[in-house]
């Protein structure tokens, strides 16, 4: 049975996009066909963080209004046979994206894939609800800071109450913490939330911490989901969430500072 | 570094104060955002008791649902100083109530 997971935050700029890109990649090199959906109806991104911008012809909008037909408007990825992107249309119609439209879309989606990974636009409007409405798992992507902390509580909240699994009294969405943007050495120095501080405040299981890591710009810049570079610790630790996900036991990697050598610290690059 | 700033000085870092401030702000957030609906019928319905006996307008109660420790508490607080009984409804009630 095909499983939905909306990628959410409620605070805008977190990294819900390059989440819902790595996550949906990642799953897809553990062997599940899986499509990442963009819910952001008039600020289409993730075609651009997929580098697949030049070739959408048709998006969630013209198959919910019946224009054109899913297989027309799904894109096959050139990296990977498992991983599809449905982009989202840049009408300015806010309600576009209709429920009942969606949920034939989402069914007739779920005959096909694993995993339907739902990129959700911030805010708790319109967009926000329709893209957690169908979730059976939700991946709350947070920074460790004090907006974005709450903001997630927020959405939490709605989730519990305003979900289809809520609405029809069935098992609730399970959701999980997400922490992105890092930095363990500020975290040293109380300057940052630390995890297990943003773990108590929210008391939700802890999917994966993100580091702060440059790779994460490098990978948007050149439309390259960041699983795909071995070399990163933030697409690294994207890896160990999705195992994570799938039922994996994993350490938690890069949450302590790294140890700076001395020639890294005389020419003090990060 | 760190350690011994820590050690000598009692201010708590930027970051315990974002804890402090987040729990206290979440607390009150969460209880509110889970406060049945009930809250306002219930008022509706005791202006409506209420204004059978006495004078009585929206503003002269007030139904608060709230946390003391770990008993959730209902609070009624119903103004009737300078209402005026009403005649002939019901039966009369002494002014003290």
């Amino acid at each position: 049975m095909a499983k939905v997971i909306v990628i959410t935050s409620g605070k805008g700029g977190v990294g819900k996009t390059t989440t819902s890109a790595a996550f949906a990649a990642g799953l897809a090199l553990r062997g599940h066909k899986t499509v990442v959906i963009d819910f952001d109806v008039g600020l289409r991104n993730l075609d651009l963080v997929m580098g697949c911008e030049r070739r959408v012809v048709f998006d969630f909008i013209n198959v919910i209004n019946g224009d054109a037909n899913l297989n027309q408007a799904l894109i096959k990825d050139k990296r990977h046979d498992n991983l599809f992107i449905f982009p989202t249309s840049q009408t300015r119609d806010k309600n576009a994206l209709k429920r009942e439209g969606v949920e034939r879309v989402m069914e007739e989606l779920k005959q096909q894939f694993d995993y339907i990974i739902c990129d959700s636009p911030a805010g708790i409007e319109h967009g926000a609800i329709t893209a957690l409405y169908f979730a059976d798992s939700a991946v709350i992507v947070t920074n460790p800071e004090v907006s974005s902390v709450r903001d997630s509580d927020r959405i939490i909240g709605i989730l519990a109450s305003k979900s289809r699994r809520a609405e029809r009294n069935e098992p609730a969405v399970d959701v999980h913490l997400l922490l992105t943007r890092y930095d363990p050495a500020r975290v040293a120095k109380g300057e940052m939330l630390a995890v297990e501080d943003v773990k108590e405040i929210l008391s939700i299981p802890l999917l994966g911490v993100i580091p702060e890591s440059e790779s994460v710009l490098r990978a948007s810049n050149t439309g390259t989901p960041v699983v795909f570079d071995e070399e990163s610790p933030a697409g690294r630790a994207y890896v160990d969430a999705v195992a994570r996900f799938l039922g994996e036991t994993r350490e938690m990697r890069f949450v302590k500072p790294e140890r700076r050598s001395f020639f890294r610290a005389l020419f003090g690059k990060a | 570094m760190a350690f011994f700033r820590s050690f000598f000085r009692s201010r708590p870092t930027s970051a315990q104060v974002a804890k402090e401030r987040l729990k206290i702000v979440l607390a009150h957030e969460r209880a509110s955002s889970r406060a049945p609906d009930f809250v306002p019928i219930l008022q509706k319905e005791l202006l409506a008791v209420v204004g059978r006996y006495v004078e009585i307008s929206d503003d002269m109660i007030r139904v608060t649902l709230g946390n003391s420790g770990d008993t959730s508490l209902l609070e009624i607080n119903i103004e009737i100083e300078g209402g005026k009984l009403k005649t002939g409804g019901g039966q009369a009630l002494s002014p003290a109530v």
